[in-house]
């Protein structure tokens, strides 16, 4: 539960109270209440069970991407690491699960 | 353009070298052992998983303290959700929950006596199942550190329905903090805090404690070299004896955290004392929602029975388990009798193999310290 998992804000409901998040390919409905700054479509944003609770700023995107990237892909089944971020990926609503992009 | 995932920079082996190397240095320099301790369950899974206990020296340790809120989280407080859910309320938790003991039953027992026990990944899924069941009563068995909190305060503030309450087993890191370095026989120098929860708290929470305590902290990320370098930092501050409080995780966490999310917590939770699983009774180490908020509050709500689920089975299996010892940073897991034996992911004994964040579980899953630095 330390850990928050970066996702990209693909839309944002009508009252910004939530929006529709990309996370290496699922896709999550997230509650924007706490996050630090606001969102807008485009940005990077670190999910903690169901909630945006921090922008990630555009230069540090990458770096942030890539240790997930890693850590789901090396991770055998029954990894803990990718076990704690997969659980942190479901904790949104809904699921359009298309796959890993 | 270079694709993101090619960016591993935090990876990278040299900077891993160099670093290791002047860690080992630092610590000879230093003439004595020296002992580290971080509150993280993540920060003990990017240990034992990339195995940096390796690249430490062998005059160094680094333990992990209480930094599992799954596992600290007081028997009676499993007994007040097992009794709920005895008592005909749908109790909704957290999926590390569902297993950890309580005085005689788990919740995943009381789901296996015929209660309402349902694992959700947001404390917002417990609420939606309230409003789609608005003739049961549901109850919301809150875990998680400061953090997680922010979010269960968020959907109290938004509004809940009627049959929605919460039972709090919210901790607050920065007060087991205190009761740890107090512990005169654990000798911990420096601590290194978790950089995701200082996303919301801010590192600055950390500087009345280092003041006080006259303990250095380090706020680190969860790379291979996001920890080896900030225990690099955090040891040359101990050599210095310069109790101050350094981020390391710039990139994540400010000084000032999440104003909006701190003000939502503090707005429905107050710090109380509170008894940590094994470890000790903590002032200030508990999250309960403040008296306007008794309407929501499960313990208010009902009169939970725990006589009744509590059981007079005398468990002897877990009078030897000392997970509480290991939280403390008095021992390791591989000190424990039921290691790996009675004492396993898929029979624990202890909250400390329950959870994905407690050291035992973690331990057992990537292997504890590796032997080579022994023969070497």
């Amino acid at each position: 539960m330390c850990l928050g998992v970066p996702g990209k804000v693909l839309s944002i409901s009508d009252d910004g109270m939530s929006a529709q998040v990309d996370f290496f390919g699922v896709q999550k409905e997230l509650r924007l209440d706490i996050v630090d700054v606001p969102v807008t479509v485009g940005d990077y944003v670190l999910n903690h069970v169901g909630f945006a609770i921090r922008r990630i700023p555009p230069e540090e995107v990458g770096e942030t991407l890539a240790l997930f990237d890693q850590i789901l892909k090396e991770a055998a089944a029954g990894d803990l690491m990718a076990e704690d971020v997969r659980g942190e990926m479901a904790a949104g609503k809904g699921g359009g699960e298309s796959g890993r992009g | 353009m270079a694709s993101p995932f090619d960016e591993l920079k935090f990876r990278d082996p040299e900077r891993a070298r160099a670093l290791s190397g002047a860690l080992a240095r630092e610590v000879e320099a230093a003439g004595r052992t020296i002992s580290l301790m971080h509150v993280c369950g993540s920060h003990e899974q990017a240990i034992a998983r990339f195995g940096l206990r390796a690249a430490f020296p062998r005059n160094l340790d680094v333990i992990m303290g209480p930094g599992c809120p799954v596992c600290v989280t007081d028997t009676p407080e499993v007994d007040e959700a097992v009794a709920l859910a005895a008592q005909g309320a749908r109790v909704c938790t957290y999926g590390d929950m569902l297993r950890l003991p309580g005085n005689s039953k788990s919740l995943a027992d009381a789901q296996s006596d015929g209660g309402n026990v349902e694992v959700v990944y947001s404390v917002s899924q417990a609420v939606d199942l309230a409003r789609q069941r608005p003739a049961e009563q549901v109850v919301f068995f809150a875990s998680g550190f400061e953090t997680t909190a922010v979010a269960t305060a968020a959907v109290l503030l938004s509004g809940v329905p009627e049959n929605f309450s919460v039972l709090s087993a919210h901790k607050y890191v920065p007060a087991a903090m205190d009761v740890v370095s107090e512990m005169k026989e654990t000798n911990i120098e420096g601590f290194i805090a978790a950089g995701h929860a200082a996303t919301i708290t801010g590192w600055g929470i950390f500087e009345p404690f280092a003041a006080r305590t006259r303990t250095p902290v380090v706020v680190a990320g969860f790379e291979p070299l996001d920890v080896l370098a900030a225990v690099l930092e955090l040891v040359r501050l101990v050599r210095a004896r310069r109790p101050e409080v350094m981020n390391c995780y710039p990139r994540c966490v400010s000084k000032e955290g999440n104003g909006p999310a701190l003000e939502k917590l503090w707005k429905v939770f107050d710090v109380v004392g509170g008894n940590w699983r094994g470890i000790a009774r903590v002032p200030r180490g508990n999250l309960e929602l403040r008296s306007e908020w008794d309407h929501v509050n499960a313990r208010r709500r009902f009169r939970i029975d725990t006589a009744a689920v509590g059981g007079a089975s005398r468990n002897v299996l877990a009078e030897h388990c000392i997970c509480g010892t290991i939280m403390s940073g008095l021992a390791k897991p591989s000190d424990c009798t039921l290691f790996g034996k009675e004492c396993r992911p898929d029979a624990p004994v202890g909250a400390c193999m329950v959870s994905s964040e407690g050291s035992c579980k973690i331990w057992h899953v990537y292997g504890g310290p590796p032997d080579l630095r022994e023969v070497a």
